[in-house]
């Protein structure tokens, strides 16, 4: 029974990280948002910052609003080069779930194809998640976006 | 070293495609961003050279013992901390075959041991053990002329401001206060009023010369053309009053603007902003809601030291930072954000949420290593051209407009002084 419920947990969620990258993979980025509790917090940040306890976001949004903030300056106000992001999200691990609140870990993979045609990792790492169930689906209460490197190639306009 | 540079420390002669015209420092060939002569050239006399480098905060090497390694140049350097009051630099290169020294970026030890044959050095970096250096059962051993007193690291000299810590590879860079000089000192300590701390750190990988990006942060000029954020969101800051202060020698600037009352923590009034140009507003302003820790009004202000540091305070966004050349065309941005050491939690969470203004996913930057990488692809085969720098006519003074290329040409003046060009 146990085992049963854990496997429909984890299908749940991998089809949750399936959308999630698709959307922005898509170019769907209006719907970002939505992948997110009102009240979330969503941060990029590095390994290195993350182990010494440093609290900095490449990206450091506490609100969904905020979300949608950024997704209104990226299509109106910021300058970038066409790109297209191709997410490849694997190794989910559920942890502890209290409640509502279901822990989760999975790693990313980002490869960037320029407008050009030049492709590159061009990033890697692990989401470190909190989901809320909602009704019959989940939602990002936290979604912490660890990246293995601390550096950046030019610029970081999609989310991860 | 190319032929054409007999000595790159003293040598005036320079490459016929890297030429000047001018007037003053309004034309700047395209070649200065890719000729590789230039740009070793560069290594020797300018971060060689008499300029002093950002190497890292206090803060982040706190108990003695502590070090980190950074870059001069190419130069791989290490930081270490001695005691309290006293910090030491020096080349990180094995003085015996040339391996590096420290090869994590940052630990903590009371000697520096290379790997490669157990030779270490203490915190001054004396030679203090070579090993097997009286040989192996009675035989082989160094010579009786080696002297470990002759093969210490190679020392930087080091300085201070404001928990800054500088490192130099020349005897006659001036002192670092007399470099710095006290206007601009006194924007450094106008944003470092407390003691400061590291909120984190990145980098940015440019594809374009490091001189592009030292162009980009005194250029006043693109700031609202480029960068559309403040404008979509209704906060044109074209009338916000400011002005630039720029250094003796014209290499350091500090540029600051006075934004709108409007944009000050609890003007509710802010909330419902709206451009008659864009119709966007932001759906949370608290992204944008500061307080003036700084007492005068100054919301933003971008200050940089000859020849790649900037320390820039967007709102209470705080952060120093490096342009670490990587060859004729290429770069990287490294980037240390900052809180003082009394901020209150409200006011981290400030520093924090304004942090998204900068860096590589910053509203307001993300665009600058776009363009100066779109630059270097430009400019290929029009090394001959120039670059034109005549907004604001062709002195490098302090002005109160930022309607200017003062600051750039500043720059070129402070360059072409250490270059010989």
């Amino acid at each position: 029974m146990q085992a049963t419920e854990n496997l429909l947990l984890r299908l749940e969620i991998d089809a949750f990280n399936a959308d999630y990258a698709g959307c922005i993979d898509d170019d769907a980025l209006e719907r970002w948002p939505d992948f997110f509790a009102e009240d979330c917090l969503y941060r990029i940040t590095t390994a290195e910052n993350l182990a010494a306890n440093r609290p900095l976001g490449l990206i450091y949004a506490n609100s969904r609003n905020m979300l949608r903030d950024r997704v209104v300056s990226l299509r109106q106000a910021n300058i970038y080069e066409p790109q297209r992001y191709s997410h490849q999200i694997s190794c989910l691990k559920l942890g502890a779930r209290q409640g509502e609140l279901l822990e989760a870990t999975a790693s990313f993979l980002v490869v960037r194809t320029m407008q050009g045609g030049e492709m590159s990792i061009f990033a890697a790492g692990r989401y470190r998640d909190q989901f809320r169930r909602i009704g019959e689906g989940w939602t990002l209460q936290r979604r912490i976006v660890v990246l293995d490197s601390k550096r950046i190639d030019t610029l970081l306009a999609f989310p991860l | 070293m190319s032929s054409r540079y007999p000595d790159a420390n003293t040598g005036r002669n320079s490459p016929a495609s890297v030429q000047f015209p001018g007037p003053g420092n309004t034309r700047v060939p395209f070649a200065a961003f890719s000729d590789p002569d230039l740009y070793r050239r560069e290594l020797a006399r300018i971060f060689h050279g008499p300029s002093w480098h950002f190497l890292g905060l206090d803060d982040e090497i706190p108990n003695p013992g502590d070090y980190k390694t950074t870059y001069i140049g190419e130069t791989p350097v290490i930081v270490a901390r001695v005691d309290a009051a006293r910090i030491n630099g020096f080349v990180n290169r094995c003085s015996h075959r040339g391996n590096l020294v420290c090869i994590k970026e940052r630990g903590t030890a009371t000697k520096l041991t290379c790997v490669y044959h157990a030779w270490s050095f203490d915190l001054e970096g004396n030679l203090t053990g070579v090993a097997f250096q009286r040989g192996a059962r009675g035989e082989g051993g160094m010579p009786d002329r080696f002297r470990r007193e002759e093969h210490g690291l190679r020392k930087l000299r080091i300085g201070t401001v404001c928990g800054l810590i500088f490192g130099s590879l020349s005897d006659e860079a001036p002192e670092l206060g007399d470099y710095i000089g006290p206007e601009i000192g006194a924007r450094i300590r106008r944003v470092l009023h407390g003691r400061p701390k590291v909120l984190g750190s990145v980098t940015q990988a440019l594809h374009n010369n490091w001189k592009l990006y030292a162009e980009n942060v005194r250029d006043t000029y693109h700031a609202s053309l480029l960068h559309l954020f403040y404008g979509t969101f209704g906060m044109t800051r074209l009338s916000a009053e400011g002005g630039i202060v720029i250094g003796e020698t014209g290499g350091h600037h500090a540029s600051y603007s006075r934004g709108s009352a409007s944009t000050a923590e609890g003007n509710k009034d802010y909330d419902g902003l709206r451009s008659n140009q864009s119709g966007f507003q932001l759906e949370d302003a608290r992204l944008l809601r500061h307080v003036d820790e700084f007492g005068d009004g100054i919301t933003v202000q971008i200050l940089s030291l000859f020849p790649n540091f900037v320390l820039h305070q967007i709102n209470n966004s705080i952060a120093a930072g490096i342009v670490v050349p990587k060859g004729p065309d290429a770069a990287e941005l490294v980037w240390l954000y900052l809180g003082l050491e009394d901020d209150d939690p409200a006011m981290t969470e400030r520093r924090l949420l304004q942090a998204n203004l900068s860096g590589p996913a910053g509203y307001i930057s993300m665009e600058d290593g776009a363009v100066t990488g779109f630059i270097q692809r430009a400019i290929k085969g029009s090394e001959a051209a120039c670059a034109v720098l005549d907004m604001g006519g062709d002195g490098h003074g302090s002005t109160t407009s930022r309607a200017t290329e003062a600051s750039v040409r500043g720059f070129w003046h402070a360059y072409r002084a250490q270059m010989g060009l």
